[in-house]
């Protein structure tokens, strides 16, 4: 049980982790991700990089619709954008993927900022299916430039990094890990400045943050700015992973899924980001892992494997708004709030 | 200029938009009597196709026992939705609202592929096939049935919102749900019949697209279309979505007859963005006053 | 009563605002002066909230002006009016429910702040400096002195309504308010609750300098700490003046009472 905060100093009180228990966790956490690699198959490292790259997309989505309030179905069009800036520049410049990952988290910056424009007029759900129109447009231009390959898209060479060629889940961990962390670890800061306080001024109010000093539409495209440069960067290291882009890799189902992720996490809470797309990735594997357990009795359950998969996704996102609205993150604060008063009050 | 061809593309894309209008006016009495943006209402649509395709071609019952049917199971599930998911979110955000739709829309379509698989198919055909030409101009019988079935549908529906009581409470409450509320009008009950009258609506609609262009699990993107519809309209307006769905129908048929079929999407949401622009709450949507 | 005078912190001018066809107000013209409380009263729709609000830059006056020290506020946003030191108080609570009370004051000192995106991503160095001296300072100046301590860290949510109106009024303090703009500070309390806060506001007054201008219906509470007095009606200054004065003006009696036979009788033109 935790008995009380005993904090000499302001600095100490705003720090992110405070109590040594947290800290222990931490610690413990980063020692995992660190020795991963070398415990995990190829295929729990494949999962691992495709959480990680789930959760630095989510994580941008849960900024602008989490903690800002302006509802996004354009994240995976976004991806797309920081995917094809990579590939392109890996193709043509073969320039490092740090700076190509970098092009690519500006690049969609940019135009996450053009497609949020219309933010300060247009609201709520009109928002979110102007961001449907930008994703249409994008996947137009994409399927229809030659630069990016048209409808046959882009297959890339792998990244190399002081000549280790980069092609292998054990060696794409240790590109997509630190960054998701380092972009996490970002988002976190964010919101304890006057940035992330604005933000989250917008979502409750946004008529009142405004008479309270805070310029709307600036920090509207703020928002918008930093979440599509984090699904640009989400969408790099996707192409890295993957290395063939197409207009078909980003779908606009791929966008319901983040959003449905950060539902499932928790809106509005960095853990809940990373919660839900770890869950919401390793979902289909439970579910598949399931059909290949009933295979033996009913050999037909692979082939309703891809039905199934999208009546339990609809059914996570139906279940999870009506009876746990709060998503993952508020699960585990319980968690936590019953060990602080543990064992004197059960 | 061959205007006989133009004329016919004119009258394709008004029978598609007919559709989207029938669609698009579920849509909006939704909307208007819950303020929830109903996304799922594409798999609504196709559902009532299936539900028609398994009692038609499975059970073989005549189309004129089979339509009933399915527009039946579209009520019903409308029923079922609002009490079991659409209640519980009373007092939420709109945000979640919608996404519980969409949520919807998945289960569905899910259900749908593990009940009929996930092959496109073809309905049985139920509607007289001889050649329909107005003036010189040829058209489709299905698609001229389906325009004036949808037209039908619509006209005695707005009739219904005019002169019966349930119509009027439905305005009502739509106008204003607390003073529906305290001058008697049971405004749950008016949020029941919405949703049971919009599904079945849906449910017909979808027979009729399915007896168009063939069913399958992905006509749920039929939703996104009749979306851009009710946003260009108003959506909060009958109208808007009777006009809108003209319109989208139209500027579909042209796009896709002179540009290709992959620039229809980006047409018609290239008309969404201007729309939004100009006009952010739809051409014939009412524009409410914020406060601070 | 112009605005070149000195001691004028808030000079309004000939300012009308109408909605459609609804006037909301009707050349309205007042001076509040440095380190007064003027209070402005009048029955409900007489127009004080579009007054603020008109103040605040939110609506857009058709005519008129308004000066903040001399200096015209047309053409400024909300949000740079705040920066010059406009602080306000919402007449329905305006917090942010989503952010503990603690956050909610540290939003307030948002337009003084220089945190950059890219600061704040990294969070240490200039971030972390100006956080840790605002909470210091937030600390200090405005939780000690409106006695909140108890309930920094509870979300908004939780608190009892009385509170939340005092960390309504904790936010406007952060803002370093040069004029403090407060919408019915009492409303809906009991006398004690009103109380307490009508010694907040004196304390405000006199410990930090501070220039206030409030709307009020607790007549009580108006006579007792106002120094100036302004009275609206149907979106025009009827009366203006000491408490005492306003209080046997007969035009102000007469609003009150409605449009009875004294009333109309009262109305006269150049009682207006």
């Amino acid at each position: 049980m935790r008995i009380g905060t005993l904090k000499t100093d302001y600095a100490a009180d705003e720090a992110l982790f405070d109590t040594g228990l947290q800290k222990c966790l931490l610690a413990l956490a980063l020692a995992g991700a660190v020795l991963l690699p070398f415990l995990a198959s190829p295929y729990w490292l494949f999962l691992a990089c495709l959480c990680a790259i789930n959760v630095a997309s989510a994580t941008g989505l849960n900024i602008l619709t989490g903690y800002t309030g302006l509802v996004s179905l354009g994240q995976a069009a976004f991806m797309s954008v920081g995917a094809y800036t990579v590939a392109v520049l890996e193709i043509h410049l073969g320039t490092p993927f740090l700076l190509n990952l970098l092009a690519g988290g500006l690049t969609t910056a940019l135009v996450g900022i053009a497609v949020g424009i219309p933010s300060l007029r247009v609201k709520g759900l009109y928002l979110a299916i102007a961001t449907i129109a930008a994703s249409v447009v994008l996947h137009f231009i994409f399927s229809h430039w030659a630069l990016t390959g048209g409808v046959q898209g882009l297959s890339m060479p792998p990244a190399r990094f002081f000549g280790v060629t980069m092609d292998q889940p054990f060696q794409l961990y240790w590109m997509i890990m630190p960054v998701t962390m380092l972009m996490v670890l970002g988002a976190a800061n964010l919101f304890r400045t006057r940035v992330g306080r604005a933000f989250i001024a917008i979502r409750d109010r946004d008529i009142s943050a405004e008479v309270l000093g805070i310029p709307l539409l600036r920090y509207k495209l703020m928002s918008f700015a930093v979440s599509s440069c984090y699904a640009g960067l989400a969408g790099g290291l996707w192409a890295y992973f993957f290395r063939v882009v197409t207009p078909e890799s980003f779908p606009l189902v791929n966008s319901i899924f983040y959003l449905a992720a950060i539902i499932v996490g928790g809106m509005g809470t960095i853990l809940g980001g990373i919660l839900g797309a770890i869950f919401m990735t390793m979902v289909p594997e439970v579910l598949k892992f399931g059909a290949g357990l009933v295979t033996p009795f009913y050999p037909d359950a692979l082939a309703l494997l891809a039905p199934v998969r999208t009546i339990v996704f609809g059914a996570l996102i139906v279940g999870f708004l009506i009876f746990e609205p709060q998503g993952l993150a508020e699960i585990w604060r319980r968690i936590r709030r019953f060990f602080h008063l543990w064992p004197f009050k059960t | 200029m061959d205007w006989l061809f133009l004329a016919e593309v004119l009258l394709a894309g008004l029978g598609a938009g007919s559709l989207y209008a029938l669609a698009g006016v579920a849509f909006v009495l939704i909307y208007k009597a819950t303020r929830v943006i109903n996304l799922a209402i594409g798999e609504i649509l196709m559902l009532g196709g299936y539900v028609f395709f398994g009692a038609a071609a499975a059970w073989h019952l005549p189309a004129w026992i089979a339509l009933p049917v399915a527009i039946v199971a579209g009520a019903l599930v409308g029923a079922v939705v609002e009490r079991l998911l659409i209640r519980p979110m009373l007092g939420e955000s709109p945000i979640s609202v919608f996404m519980v739709t969409i949520g919807l829309g998945s289960i569905l379509a899910g259900a749908v592929q593990v009940i009929w698989g996930a092959d496109p198919l073809r309905l049985p055909e139920f509607m007289p096939n001889t050649p329909i030409f107005i003036g010189d101009a040829y058209l489709a019988p299905k698609v001229a049935y389906g325009f004036v079935a949808a037209m039908l549908i619509i006209v005695a529906f707005a009739l219904a919102l005019r002169f019966t009581r349930s119509g009027v409470a439905l305005q009502a409450t739509a106008a204003d749900q607390g003073a529906a509320y305290s001058v008697g009008i049971n405004v749950s009950r008016v949020f029941s019949l919405s949703w049971i009258v919009a599904c079945a609506i849906a449910a017909g609609a979808g027979v009729l697209v399915g007896a168009i262009g063939g069913i399958s699990p992905t006509m749920g993107i039929f939703g996104l279309s009749v979306l851009v519809v009710v946003i260009v309209g108003g959506l909060d307006s009958m109208l808007g979505a009777l006009v809108g769905g003209l319109l989208i129908g139209i500027v579909e048929a042209f796009s896709g007859t002179f540009l290709g079929g992959e620039y229809k999407f980006l047409i018609t949401f290239s008309v969404l963005i201007v729309v939004l622009m100009l006009r952010p709450y739809g051409l014939f949507g009412r524009h409410e006053i914020e406060r601070l | 009563m112009t605005g070149a005078a000195t001691d004028v912190a808030l000079s309004v001018e000939g300012v009308s605002l109408s909605f459609g066809g609804v006037k909301a107000l009707t050349d309205v013209s007042f001076a509040v002066r440095k380190g007064l409380i003027t209070a402005v009263i009048g029955p409900n729709g007489a127009g004080k909230t579009s007054l603020f609000n008109t103040i605040s830059g939110f609506y857009r006056p058709q005519s008129g002006d308004i000066a903040f020290e001399g200096r015209s506020l047309s053409g400024s946003a909300p949000p740079e009016r705040a920066k010059l030191g406009l602080a306000r108080t919402f007449q329905n609570i305006a917090l942010f429910r989503g952010m503990t009370v603690l956050d909610n004051i540290k939003l307030g000192r948002h337009a003084h702040m220089r945190t950059g995106l890219l600061d704040a991503l990294v969070y240490h160095g200039r971030a972390r400096r100006e956080e840790i001296a605002l909470r210091a300072e937030i600390e200090e100046r405005v939780i000690d002195f409106l006695e909140i301590q108890h309930i920094r860290n509870a979300p908004v949510a939780t608190l009892p309504y009385g509170l939340r109106k005092r960390v309504e009024l904790a936010r406007a303090l952060a803002m370093r308010p040069r004029l403090l703009l407060l919408d019915e500070p009492v409303a809906g309390m009991n006398r004690e609750e009103t109380e307490d806060m009508a010694r907040f506001i004196l304390d405000v007054k006199e410990e930090w300098g501070v220039t206030i201008l409030m709307v009020e219906h607790d007549m009580g509470m108006v006579m007792d700490i106002s120094d100036h007095v302004v009275v609206l009606n149907f979106g025009q200054v009827i009366a203006e003046g000491a408490p005492a004065e306003v209080q046997m003006n007969p035009a102000v009696i007469a609003a009150y009472l409605g449009a009875g036979e004294l009333g109309r009788r009262l109305r006269s033109p150049e009682a207006a």
